[in-house]
């Protein structure tokens, strides 16, 4: 992390706060922080925020609000987050997912390749809470960091041309799931009938930057019961808060 | 209504873009050149925010089926409507089951359509611009093809008198482009002559582009170490170089995030004129302080909220510009498209410093106010 906000312009509309340069939660929470409190504060001027690794991207207009004076009042909210005034606690959204079959077609390969069974490799990835460092790609598309190295696998040699949307796959030492249908080379490990993306909701992604995912394995059954609510729009996603 | 007999290259409804949702990962959208559509919009009496289509290269032949009226803005790309070309940027009154058809572009790629009370398509996400990637807004998320019908929301109807807009709005069109562009903010990727290339060499508009990134060919730009960075927010203007060296624009439909080193960012001033390069084009980069550029932009805001403060002068029926000409020994009152108001008065030419007043009718209301005559010699 940097002992003080570096802050340089994207254009003259756009101002970048850098507040590191790594990937660590530790700046990633301070991103998103700062974020919620610009969010909170309803900076006059602000039109948007981008919210990524380690910085934030805030999207201003220049004739309601001068690039210094923006400047100011973010390292003024920066300063007050350091005191620990505007911290809050992480959310958790479990994600039902269905592993193997036809919904997981390279968990075997997974498996193989890291010499483990395909009930550990399950038992793996679904034992970690992931960080949403970011959303962006396309829209509802999580980056995720904290995957174990024990089922890191190479991307697939030729990107199947449509993977569904719902899938839950890696890639090296990457985990994610695929809002919506799109070309893809990761390895598929499973599918969850959950929507990461719904254009009609009020929030249209299903999870935001700052929260942490946990992939829960369920049965077919299971999966169809929830698939079903989350069509008839009754399915209430699990959502704990972070220790 | 509108029916589409043909849909062109790439024809999409877009408004000024979809803000609040790229913490979301959902691109802004909107108009490539949305200089062009706020003042179509403005033009014909909408808010400059309505919706309108963007039509590129190839036109669409679109059936009226109803009267109605349409102002055309952008790029010309020679339309006609019943086979009679017509001029860009002024009203044009088209009637019940007349065809617009295009005949390609004079100059610049990307044309508006602005129709009176702007195209009616749901709001997604408090815009109606389309998305086509994933299908978001617009007319189903899609270009437009053979069998769409559009209609236009209920307006105020369009403006009764015509107006012009100001020379200093109107933009202009060439095939040689100079972007001023704010450095950063990763200048520090790149080496010395990296900087000294991309600020000094030309370069030309590829094929390769689209409303997601321009891309331009010409002497690589060199990096430091590598083109790339940890992923981080990319906006629209954004000059980003990859390891390859040749940058890529990013414009309307990029991701919200991007994993290159940005070198610089164009102006909000100038992105229009990049938006309307045709490929083969050239295009260079000076770079500008911040200051530079936020004043110029400021500038044209004033210009453009001017012009409104006129549209709105004339949608109120009243008189906002009026121009006092000394015609010999006459004093001739005109509104802004020349129409007389009132009778010419005569007065002795001679007498400098002379003040009158006089009364102006104009839309049932009376405006009175003070003349001064100088005499310049």
């Amino acid at each position: 992390m940097f002992p003080s906000p570096r802050y340089i312009p994207a254009g003259d509309s756009a101002l970048v706060v850098e507040l590191g340069n790594s990937i660590s939660p530790h700046v990633n929470r301070m991103v998103h922080n700062l974020a919620r409190a610009v969010e909170k504060e309803a900076v006059n001027g602000v039109v948007d925020l981008t919210p990524s690794y380690r910085s934030l991207l805030v999207y201003y207009n220049p004739s309601v609000i001068a690039a210094s004076d923006l400047q100011k009042k973010l390292h003024a909210l920066h300063g007050s987050l350091l005191e620990g005034a505007a911290r809050g606690k992480a959310r958790v959204v479990r994600v039902p997912t269905l592993y193997g079959g036809d919904m997981g077609p390279d968990l075997e390969v997974v498996a193989k390749h890291n010499s483990l069974s395909t009930d550990e490799v399950i038992q793996i990835h679904s034992s970690a809470d992931y960080l949403v460092y970011m959303l962006g790609f396309s829209p509802g598309y999580p980056y995720l960091g904290g995957m174990s190295e024990r089922i890191a696998t190479p991307r697939l040699k030729t990107p199947r041309t449509a993977v569904p949307a719902g899938s839950v796959a890696l890639a090296e030492k990457q985990t994610g799931v695929y809002p919506t249908e799109t070309p893809g080379g990761w390895q598929i490990l499973g599918r969850t009938p959950l929507k990461f993306f719904d254009a009609s909701r009020d929030k249209p992604s299903l999870v935001e930057p700052g929260d942490y995912i946990r992939f829960v394995a369920i049965d077919a059954g299971e999966y169809a019961r929830v698939k079903k609510q989350v069509d008839e729009g009754t399915y209430q996603v699990k959502i704990e808060a972070k220790d | 209504m509108i029916e589409v007999i043909e849909g062109g290259l790439h024809t999409t409804v877009q408004d000024l873009g979809r803000y609040g949702y790229q913490r979301y990962g959902v691109p802004v959208s909107g108009a490539m050149d949305s200089h062009s559509l706020r003042l179509a919009n403005l033009l014909i009496g909408n808010p400059e925010d309505a919706a309108g289509l963007e039509i590129t290269l190839v036109g669409p032949k679109l059936k009226f089926l109803a009267d109605t009226a349409v102002v055309l803005g952008g790029a010309d790309l020679r339309p006609r409507v019943d086979g009679q070309p017509f001029q860009m940027w002024r009203i044009v009154k088209i009637k019940a089951g007349s065809l617009l058809t295009f005949d390609g572009p004079q100059a610049g790629m990307r044309c508006y359509l602005a129709v009176p009370g702007g195209v009616d398509v749901p709001v997604v996400m408090g815009s109606r611009s389309t998305y086509t990637r994933s299908a978001i807004g617009g007319y189903k998320g899609r270009i437009l093809k053979p069998g769409d019908r559009l209609s236009a929301l209920q307006g105020p109807g369009p403006l009764s008198r015509g107006c012009k807009l100001p020379q200093a709005l109107m933009p202009a069109f060439g095939h040689l482009h100079l972007l001023r562009v704010i450095m950063g903010p990763q200048e520090d990727a790149f080496t010395p002559q990296g900087i000294a290339s991309f600020l000094s060499s030309t370069y030309t508009v590829s094929r390769q582009s689209d409303r997601v990134g321009i891309r331009l060919e010409g002497e690589g730009i060199q990096h430091v170490k590598s083109g790339d960075i940890i992923s981080d927010g990319a906006p629209f203007g954004a000059v980003q170089v990859p390891g390859s060296g040749q940058p890529v624009v990013l414009m309307a439909d990029r991701g919200t995030t991007g994993g290159y080193t940005k070198i610089a960012a164009i102006i909000t001033t100038d992105i229009g004129k990049l938006a309307q390069a045709l490929p083969g084009d050239k295009v260079s980069f000076k770079a500008v302080t911040l200051n530079e550029a936020q004043a110029l932009l400021a500038e044209r805001e004033e210009l453009v909220l001017e012009f409104k403060r006129h549209v709105e002068g004339i949608k109120a029926g009243g008189v906002s510009r009026v121009t006092i000409a000394v015609e010999g020994a006459a004093l001739l009152v005109t509104d802004d498209s020349g129409t007389p108001l009132t009778e010419t008065e005569r007065f002795p030419i001679g007498h400098a410093g002379l003040k009158r007043s006089m009364t102006v009718r104009a839309g049932g209301q009376a405006y009175t106010f003070e003349v001064e005559v100088h005499r310049q010699d």
